[in-house]
């Protein structure tokens, strides 16, 4: 790793550690929703930053990690327990998705997961029994470790900086691992990856699994954080503005849902002032990044070189088309 | 049935967009609805309801079609689909914001164009409304088909939409078509607006289960057939009654999505769709 | 000795279009195969239907003695069977020496095993040695899809070689190169094909890159062999002059 970006990762670090001292209660519950979050959308940028595979329900598995907590909770498992079922229903249902990924193309797959979160939703919606329905879950509890409870909003914030911390570098080394590459080649030209040896199947739901327990886990943290869920938050119209976190820090870049997630969360909150207009700002932004920087905000630097390099071959052009006239 | 016929346009416009030029268009819900908005609009300015169809299929060519291909689509179709999608996911958002800003966030009624007469037909209560809209469609998406298959214009947007750059060789103006394509769609909408919303009244997010229905009813239908999408549409209408009536009209909107999950599994390229082999 | 590549009675329809009518050949361990014939004469139609991309009608392969025709692509390239696309097919984000590397990993260890392996899985060096071969050594780290065509070509075909497959297929591996960069083709393929006794199955339009690199050459006319030779065979036979020039 580059001494520079190291550095640079300490100083967020020590950011990170910092922040919570300086804001307000609710400031700080909001740096905590951005992380859990970021937690979510690495697992998202996963499947389609870095597998290249259009996947639009990943609310529905924030819902399950949040859901499976919290049914649990409250029958008197611990949290562990339950964020651990959580994560292996997430894991179960990311192959289950995967499975039909393989057989259908990019653009079906983006309508097949959102069509998967509507169901998933429409069960949390009606089957009362268990979910509480529209009326949800309420008094979920903060986590203990070791007879400590998390209970305030700045422990419980650097619970939930912890879990990201480890989210964040568990995905960094597996994108430096040869996986990395291998979903990069299968996101790239699925067709040479295979000619190559690349298992396709194994690889697609490995995506789909991993990014499902990420926002799973994300699901759980979730829970415990606004200790009342209802089937809103894990709705289709998440999953699209998890979809857009995503594409607009930047696909493929590690990254990415780091700053992506921070501009969703803290955009509504910062154009309030805006009363009613910061939506639509909101979507100006977004409209507006994707023309000027279609491969998210984190691609500057390579667009910007992309036209250094693309002036720099103008300039060559015009100078060699110069001097082949004077020689004429 | 009627419901069926109205995702039915909407899901056309769609596969129409998709076909011509590889849009994924995320905001088709939010089409349906402006022009609703414009309508409703263009009465309280004391225009008819007709004079205002007239009124807002112009204006909804000019800027759904005009407007959103040269400001949107054209910079960005180089970059592949997901920066578009995106972009119409922020468009949507626009749209919706835009609309509860001026109207505010009530359901307002929309006037219907045929009338509120029930009939009895074998038995079975069916509204002008019903029938109206299912006449409607039926001219429309039969004149579609026809123009399309018979007039130069019309074959030469599907030479487009097969097969871009031959299209291109052949001489013909692919930029054109595709800017027919897009101002078809918006048509489409405007129509589809005005034959929805006394259903459902008007509401600034009513285009968002309204694409979603659309988008399910273009897949199941088979994205590469235009036919597909009423086949689609209409399923997912009926489906949705029957399962309304019989089973609990709770899960009505799953019916779609049920019916979805089975042909992606099944039939990947939809119901009508023709296979798409991966290409060496 | 026994041959490496033995395809038997090959046949692919596509509707009433018989794109290859009962093809077979062998291919010797160390040689270098040439595969021509006119367009449309089911040359690709037949490497296809080989490498797993399309299911045969009928037929069997036998890849040194063992059955690979139904296999998939992926199982393929598991067996030591290597390939090259008529278009351009690279990795266009990662870099050259990424590109290298990715086309060999698969074949070390486990998917498990790879997760703990370093980022290059071992295979740096190797990389390395191919890029020098290649003459791509001042292009190793930038992106794939900033190279020029020839290039990209050369790191397209260095890709197939790198988990040493004892087969390689190469569709059109000249198809819009220009003519130094085709004279730098064959003597790569004549270098690995000496250093590393691979045997290689070309498909090529190039009458010259052909005549002078393969050691016997394919006839395919209509979907059927029209003869098996050397390349003194081919050129002397008047029947092949009239498929490419005839009708």
């Amino acid at each position: 790793m580059k001494k520079i970006n190291l550095i640079l990762g300490m100083l967020s670090l020590v950011a990170l550690i910092v922040a919570p001292h300086l804001f307000k209660t609710y400031g700080v519950y909001l740096l905590t929703y951005w992380l859990v979050y970021v937690i979510a959308n690495l697992g998202l940028n996963l499947i389609v930053g870095y597998a290249g595979l259009k996947a639009l329900g990943h609310a529905a598995f924030f819902g399950i990690g949040a859901y499976s907590s919290a049914i649990l909770m409250q029958a008197g498992v611990n949290f562990w327990a339950a964020m651990l079922v959580g994560m292996v229903l997430c894991f179960v249902l990311g192959l289950l998705v995967g499975f039909p990924a393989l057989r259908v193309q990019m653009h079906y797959l983006a309508f097949a997961t959102l069509g998967l979160n509507e169901i998933i939703v429409l069960v949390l919606k009606n089957e009362e029994w268990l979910t509480g329905g529209t009326f949800g879950i309420s008094g979920i509890e903060r986590p203990g470790l070791f007879g400590y409870v998390f209970k305030g909003a700045i422990p419980y914030y650097y619970f939930v900086l912890a879990f990201a911390a480890v989210a964040f570098l568990l995905l960094w080394w597996l994108i430096h691992s040869p996986w990395g590459k291998a979903f990069t080649a299968l996101r790239d030209n699925p067709i040479r990856a295979e000619s190559l040896g690349v298992n396709i199947r194994r690889y697609t739901l490995l995506a789909f699994a991993i990014g499902g327990v990420y926002a799973g886990v994300a699901g759980s943290l979730f829970a415990s954080l606004v200790q009342f869920i209802d089937p809103a938050p894990f709705d289709v119209q998440i999953s699209i503005l998890m979809f857009l976190m995503v594409i607009l820090g930047g696909p493929g870049y590690l990254l990415g849902p780091v700053l992506g997630s921070f501009i969703g969360v803290f955009a509504p909150e910062w154009l309030r002032f805006t009363e009613g207009w910061y939506l639509l700002l909101f979507g100006g932004v977004v409209v507006l990044s994707m023309i000027w920087l279609p491969g998210g905000l984190l691609s500057l630097r390579q667009a910007l070189a992309a036209r250094r390099e693309a002036r720099a071959h103008e300039a060559a052009r015009l100078s060699a088309a110069a001097q082949a006239r004077r020689g004429a | 049935m009627a419901t069926g016929a109205i995702y039915a346009l909407a899901a056309l416009g769609f596969t129409l967009l998709w076909q011509a030029s590889g849009t994924i268009n995320f905001a088709t819900g939010e089409f349906v609805m402006l022009p609703a908005f414009s309508m409703l609009a263009f009465q309280a300015l004391g225009l008819p309801l007709l004079a205002s169809f007239a009124l807002t299929l112009v204006v909804a060519t000019a800027v759904l079609g005009y407007g959103f291909k040269r400001a949107i689509v054209d910079p960005m179709r180089r970059y592949g689909v997901m920066p578009l999608v995106v972009a119409t996911i922020g468009l949507a958002l626009i749209m919706r914001s835009g609309v509860q800003l001026s109207f505010g966030a009530q359901a307002l009624p929309f006037q219907n164009i045929f009338g509120y007469e029930v009939f009895s037909l074998a038995g079975v209560n069916v509204s002008a409304g019903d029938l109206g809209t299912l006449a409607v469609t039926l001219v429309v998406v039969l004149g579609l088909q026809a123009f399309l298959q018979r007039t130069v214009t019309g074959r030469a947007m599907q030479a487009v939409a097969q097969n871009t750059e031959s299209a291109e060789v052949l001489g013909i103006r692919v930029n054109r078509m595709i800017f027919y394509t897009f101002a078809i769609n918006a048509m489409l909408a405007t129509l589809a607006a005005l034959l929805v919303t006394p259903l459902y009244l008007a509401k600034f997010d009513m285009g968002i289960t309204l694409g979603l229905k659309a988008f399910l009813a273009a897949i199941i239908g088979g994205f590469n057939n235009s036919r597909g999408a009423l086949l689609g549409g209409v399923i997912i209408g009926v489906s949705e009654n029957l399962l309304g009536a019989y089973v609990s009209s709770a899960y009505k909107d799953g019916a779609a999505l049920a019916l979805f999950m089975l042909v992606i599994l099944f039939k990947p390229n939809g119901l009508l769709g023709a296979p798409t082999e991966r290409k060496v | 000795m026994n041959p490496i590549l033995s395809v038997k009675a090959l046949k692919k329809s596509y509707g009433a279009i018989q794109a290859v009518r009962g093809v077979s050949f062998e291919v010797m361990p160390g040689e270098i195969f040439g595969v021509i014939g006119p367009n449309g004469s089911g040359k690709t139609t037949m490497f296809n239907s080989m490498l797993g991309q399309i299911r045969p009608d009928e037929g069997q392969i036998f890849l040194d003695g063992k059955e690979i025709t139904h296999l998939d692509p992926q199982q393929l390239s598991m067996q030591g069977v290597g390939r090259t696309f008529q278009t351009l097919q690279v990795f266009g984000n990662m870099t050259v020496r990424d590109n290298l590397i990715v086309a060999a990993q698969e074949h070390r260890g486990t998917m498990l095993s790879r997760l703990f392996a370093p980022t290059d899985s071992g295979l740096g060096g190797k990389a390395d040695h191919l890029i020098d071969f290649f003459n791509l050594a001042h292009v190793r780290h930038k992106l794939a899809g900033s190279l020029s065509y020839g290039q990209q070509k050369l790191v397209d075909i260095a890709m197939a070689f790198m988990s040493d497959p004892s087969l390689v297929l190469l569709d059109e591996p000249c198809a819009g190169v220009n003519p130094r960069l085709v004279g730098d083709i064959s003597r790569m393929l004549k270098g690995l094909n000496r250093d590393r006794r691979g045997s290689f199955v070309v498909i090529e339009h190039n009458m010259d890159f052909v005549m002078d690199l393969c050691h016997r050459i394919l006839v395919m006319v209509e979907g059927e062999v029209m003869m098996v030779g050397t390349p003194a065979e081919v050129r002397a036979n008047k029947r092949v002059l009239d498929a490419y020039l005839g009708s």
